[in-house]
C-alpha cells in the first residue's frame, strides 16, 4: 500500500484558465436550492451569514440603546417602567457583548483568514457551519424570550445573589445563563478553527514573520477565547445548576460564595474586552498599510504587543472588584498590571502613527474610521488608566463615568475599526464598492454623534449620576447633559442608518470592484471579488510579507492538488513547507441537525433536568451522522 | 494576474499522522479548552476549600475504593492504548480492531465504576457547596469520558466496515492520543477529590 495517491487522478496542472476555474467551482460550490444552502460548509457563505446576523443583533441592541436614551433624555420620564428598563439595559449589554461584538469579530475571521493565508477553506468546515447555527439559535432564543417578557433583567454580568433563585425566582436568569452557553460553544469552536487554519493551512512560504497582521490579531484573539471562555461556562453552568437542581455554589448559607461568581465572571469578562479590541487592531493594521501605501512600521513590535496584551489581559480581572474589599497588596498589584497594559497598546499606536507619517496616506472612508478609532481610543484609554487606580475607582464606581469609559473603549476600540473594515472589505465580499460620499457622511456623523453621546457621560458620572437607574429627579441638575447625550445618540444612530442605506444601494448599483480595488498587498486581493467557491484556482506561494506588492507581475503558485476531491494543502507550523494534501469535508446537513438537537437539549434543560437524559440520544445520533464518512469521493487508496 | 508555477505537490501524501494531520491539531485545540475547563473547576474547588473553615462540609470524605480502582485501570489502560497506537502506525487492521474493542471495553468498565463513585461520594450535590463542586467536577470528567467512549465505539464500527481505509488509521492514532489526555486529566482530579478532603 502506498501513501501517495493514484497517479491517474486528474490534477490542477492538467487544466488551465477557464477550464480549471469551472472544474474547481463545480467541486467546491455549495449545492443549489434551499436544502443546499442549509448544507453549506464554505467559509465564505458561513462567514457572510455570520457577519450579517451579528449586524442584525447590533441593530437590535442599538434600538434598545435608543430606547434607554429616550427614557433618560429628561428627568422623571415614564416612557419605560423600571422593570422594562432593567430588562432593556441587560438585553442591550448582553446582546452587544455576546451576540454582536465577539461574534462579528470571529465572523470576519471566518470569512477572511482562509483567504488571507491562501487556502481553500477553513479547518473543520462542518464545525464552522455548526457554530454559526448554534450562535443563531442562541441569539434567537434570547430575543424570543425577551419578546415573551422573560428576557433577563439582572445586568449583562448577572451578579449573584441577585441572579439567584431566592431573589429572582423567574426563568429570566436561566435564559441568560443558557444563552451564554450557546454563544460560548459557538465562539470556542470558531477559535479552534482559526488556530488550526493559521497553524496548518497557510500558503507555502508564509513563514511566521510573513503572516498578515490581521491574521496575527485573530490568532491571538482565538487563544484568548480558548483560555477565557471556559471560565464563564463553568460559572454559568454552576449558576443554572444552583437555580434548577439546588446546588449551592453561590449560596453563602451552605458554604458557597457569591464572590466566586465574580472571580469566574471577570476572569472571562476582562479578557473579553480584549477579545473585542484585538481584532479591531488587526483591522486597523490592515487598513492602515493599504491606505498609507506602505507596510505597517514595526511589524515585530506590533506582534509582540498583541501577544503581551493577550497575556496581561488575564492578570487584570480583579480590577472589576476593587470595591469588594480585597486585600491591599493584591489591589496594588492589580492596579499596576492594569496600568501596564496601556504600554503595549501605546506601542501599537506609535507604530500606526509612524506608518501614517512615513506613508503617502490616501484619505478614503476606511482610513477615516481608523483615525477616528485612534482619537477615541486614546481618550478611552486615558479614562481607563484613571479607573485602574483604586482611589478613583472607588469614587466613580458604578457611575456614568464607567459607562462613558467602556463605550469609549468598546466603540472606539472595536466598532470604529469594524465600520472601517466594512468599507474596506465590502468590495471583496460583494464585488461592489460602497459609495465614498455616503461613507464620508457616515464617518462624520458617527464621530460627532458618538462624542456628543458619550463625552457628557464622564461629567455626569463625576457629578454623581449612578448607572442602571431608570430615571432621576430634576433637582439633580443632570437634565441638560442627559438631553445632550441623547441627542448625540440619535446622530450616532443616523450614521448607522446611513451605513445600511449605503450597503443596500451599493449592492444593487455600486461600482464594480475588480480583484484589488485598493491596490492592497495581502492574498485575499489576489482572487476575484467575490471569491469563487475554491478561493484560488491555484494555491499561491508567499515569498514576501506583502506578496501582492512584491510579486505584482506574476503570482507564484503550486500545482498538484486533486480535481476529483476537495483538497487543502497542509504546511509546517513555522516555515509553512508543504506537507500533506488533506481532504476537506463535503457539504452536509448534519451540522444543522446537530445544532437543532443541541438547542433542544439546552432549552429543554431549563424546564426539566430530565432533558439531559432524553436530549442526549438525538445529539449522539446527529454527531454520528456528522462524522460518518459520506459516500462521496473519499480517499480510496 | 499571471501565475508562475514554482512547485508541484502531487507527490505529497494525502494523510499524515500526529502533528502532520489536521484532526490532530483539532484534538489539541479541544484538549486545551477542556484542560482549561478542568483548571477552572479545580480553581473553584480550591477557592471554596479556602473560604470554608470545615472541609468537607458536613460529610465524610468520599470512599476511596472506586476512585482508586479507576486510577489503576486508567494507568493500566495506557498499555493496550499504546499497543493500538503502534498497530495503527503499521496499518495492521486485525490488531487495530482488537485494540479498539479492548479500549471500548475499558471505557465501559470505567463508566460503570464511575456510577459507583458517585454513589460513594458520601454527599449529595445539594448538601453544601462542597457536594456541589465535587459533583460538578466528577460530572465534567464523566462527560469527557463518555464522549471519548462514544468516539471509540464509532471508530471501532468504522474499522469493521468498508470505511476501514488507510487514512482511518490516522484517526485511530488521534483517538489514542486523546485517550492519554483523558487519563492525564483524571490524575489531578483523583488527588483533589479523594485526598484533599482527607488533609
Ligand atoms: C448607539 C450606541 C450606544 C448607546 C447610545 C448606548 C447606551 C448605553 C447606555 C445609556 C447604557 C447604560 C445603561 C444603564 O446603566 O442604565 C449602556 C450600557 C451598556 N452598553 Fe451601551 N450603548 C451603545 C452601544 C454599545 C455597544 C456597541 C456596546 C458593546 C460593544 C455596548 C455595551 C454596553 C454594555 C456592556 C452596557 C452595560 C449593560 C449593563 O449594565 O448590564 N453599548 N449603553
Ligand atoms: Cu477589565
Amino acid at each position: 500500500m502506498s501513501v501517495t495517491a493514484d497517479k491517474r487522478e486528474l490534477r490542477d496542472d492538467a487544466l488551465n484558465g477557464l477550464q480549471l476555474s469551472t472544474r474547481l467551482e463545480s467541486l467546491w460550490r455549495t449545492p443549489s436550492g434551499f436544502l443546499g444552502a442549509l448544507m453549506s460548509v464554505d467559509h465564505k457563505v458561513v462567514g457572510r451569514r455570520y457577519i450579517v446576523t451579528a449586524f442584525v443583533f447590533l441593530l437590535l441592541g442599538g434600538v434598545l440603546a435608543i430606547l434607554m436614551r429616550v427614557q433618560l433624555a429628561g428627568p422623571e420620564q415614564t416612557f419605560l417602567s423600571p422593570d422594562k428598563y432593567n430588562q432593556i439595559f441587560t438585553m442591550h449589554g448582553s446582546t452587544m457583548m455576546f451576540l454582536f461584538a465577539v461574534p462579528v469579530m470571529e465572523a470576519f475571521a471566518v470569512y477572511l483568514v482562509p483567504l488571507m493565508v491562501g487556502t481553500r477553506n477553513i479547518a473543520f468546515p462542518r464545525l464552522n457551519a455548526f457554530s454559526y447555527w448554534i450562535f443563531l439559535f442562541g441569539g434567537c432564543f434570547l430575543w424570543i424570550s425577551f419578546m415573551l417578557n422573560v428576557g433577563p433583567d439582572v445586568g449583562w454580568f448577572a451578579y449573584v445573589p441577585l441572579s439567584s433563585l431566592q431573589y429572582t425566582p423567574t426563568k429570566r436568569p436561566d435564559v441568560w445563563a443558557q444563552m451564554i452557553t450557546f454563544t460560548e460553544v459557538a465562539a470556542l469552536a470558531v477559535a479552534v478553527e482559526i488556530v488550526v487554519t493559521v497553524f496548518k493551512l497557510r500558503a507555502p512560504g508564509m513563514t511566521l514573520d510573513r503572516i498578515p497582521l490581521f491574521v496575527w490579531a485573530m490568532l491571538v484573539t482565538a487563544f484568548l477565547v480558548m483560555f477565557a471562555m471556559p471560565s464563564i461556562m463553568v460559572a454559568s453552568t454552576s449558576l443554572i445548576l444552583d437555580r434548577l437542581v439546588n446546588t449551592r455554589f453561590y449560596d453563602s448559607s451552605s458554604g458557597g460564595h457569591p464572590l466566586l461568581w465574580q472571580h469566574l465572571f471577570w476572569f472571562f469578562g476582562h479578557p473579553e474586552v480584549y477579545i473585542i479590541f484585538i481584532p479591531g487592531t488587526g483591522m486597523v493594521s490592515a487598513i492602515l498599510a493599504t491606505f498609507a501605501r506602505r507596510p505597517v512600521v514595526g511589524y515585530p513590535v506590533v506582534i509582540l504587543s498583541l501577544i503581551a496584551t493577550g497575556f496581561l489581559s488575564f492578570g487584570l480581572w480583579v480590577h472589576h472588584m476593587f470595591v469588594t474589599g480585597l486585600p491591599q497588596l493584591g489591589a496594588g498589584l492589580f492596579t499596576a498590571s492594569s496600568m501596564l497594559i496601556a504600554v503595549p497598546s501605546g506601542l501599537q499606536i506609535f507604530c500606526w502613527l509612524a506608518t501614517l507619517w512615513d506613508g503617502r496616506p490616501v484619505y478614503r472612508t476606511p482610513l477615516l474610521f481608523v483615525i477616528g478609532f485612534i482619537v477615541i481610543f486614546v481618550l478611552g484609554g486615558l479614562s481607563g488608566v484613571m479607573v485602574a487606580s483604586v482611589p478613583i475607582d472607588t469614587q466613580v464606581h458604578d457611575t456614568y463615568f464607567v459607562v462613558a469609559h467602556f463605550h469609549y473603549v468598546l466603540i472606539g476600540g472595536a466598532v470604529f475599526p469594524l465600520i472601517g473594515a466594512v468599507y474596506y472589505w465590502f468590495p471583496k465580499i460583494t464585488g461592489r464598492m460602497l459609495s465614498e460620499t455616503l461613507g464620508r457622511w457616515n464617518f462624520w456623523l458617527a464621530f460627532v454623534g458618538f462624542n456628543v453621546a458619550f463625552f457628557p457621560m464622564h461629567i455626569l458620572g463625576l457629578i454623581g449620576m449612578p448607572r442602571r437607574v431608570y430615571t432621576y429627579t430634576a433637582e439633580m441638575d443632570w437634565a441638560h447633559l442627559n438631553l445632550l447625550s441623547s441627542g448625540g445618540a440619535a446622530i450616532f444612530a443616523i450614521s448607522f442608518a446611513l451605513l445600511l442605506a449605503n450597503a443596500i444601494l451599493s449592492l444593487r448599483s455600486g461600482a464594480l470592484a475588480g480583484n484589488n480595488p485598493w491596490d492592497a498587498s495581502t492574498l485575499e486581493w489576489a482572487t476575484t471579488s467575490p471569491p469563487a467557491p475554491q478561493n484560488f484556482d491555484r494555491i499561491p506561494v508567499v515569498k514576501h510579507r506583502d506578496p501582492l506588492w512584491a510579486d505584482n507581475e506574476s503570482l507564484p503558485v503550486v500545482v498538484g492538488l486533486s480535481l476529483e476531491r476537495r483538497e487543502v494543502l497542509l504546511t509546517t507550523l513555522a516555515e509553512a513547507d508543504p506537507q500533506v494534501r488533506e481532504a476537506s469535508p463535503e457539504p452536509s446537513i448534519w451540522p444543522l441537525l446537530t445544532a437543532i438537537a443541541t438547542t433542544v437539549f439546552f432549552i429543554g434543560s431549563i424546564f426539566t433536568p430530565w432533558a439531559v437524559l432524553w436530549g442526549t440520544p438525538p445529539m449522539a445520533v446527529a454527531l454520528i451522522g456528522w462524522f460518518w464518512p459520506g459516500g462521496s469521493k473519499e480517499n480510496e487508496e | 494576474m499571471r501565475q508562475t508555477i514554482v512547485r508541484n505537490v502531487a507527490d505529497l501524501p494525502t494523510y499524515g499522522y500526529g502533528p502532520r494531520s489536521g484532526p490532530w491539531w483539532g484534538a489539541m485545540g479541544f484538549i486545551a479548552l477542556e484542560g482549561m475547563g478542568f483548571a477552572i473547576a479545580i480553581g473553584a474547588y480550591l477557592y471554596l476549600y479556602a473560604v470554608n473553615p470545615n472541609w468537607p462540609i458536613g460529610a465524610a470524605p468520599p470512599d476511596l475504593w472506586p476512585g482508586t480502582a479507576e486510577t489503576v485501570i486508567y494507568l493500566l489502560s495506557i498499555i493496550p492504548n499504546e499497543v493500538t497506537n503502534r498497530a495503527a502506525h503499521r496499518q495492521d487492521l486485525a490488531k487495530v480492531r482488537v485494540g479498539l474493542i479492548v479500549m471500548a471495553l475499558i471505557g465501559i468498565a470505567l463508566l460503570v465504576l464511575r456510577g459507583f463513585e458517585f454513589a460513594h461520594l458520601n454527599t449529595r450535590w445539594d448538601n453544601s457547596a462542597y457536594g456541589s463542586i465535587v459533583w460538578l467536577i466528577l460530572g465534567l470528567h464523566t462527560t469527557h469520558l463518555a464522549t471519548d467512549l462514544g468516539d471509540t465505539v464509532v471508530l471501532t464500527v468504522l474499522m469493521f466496515t468498508r470505511h476501514a481505509k488507510p487514512r482511518r488509521f490516522s484517526d485511530v492514532t488521534d483517538n489514542v492520543f486523546y485517550w492519554n489526555f483523558v487519563v492525564l486529566a483524571w490524575l489531578p482530579l483523583y488527588v483533589l477529590l479523594d485526598w484533599v478532603p482527607r488533609l
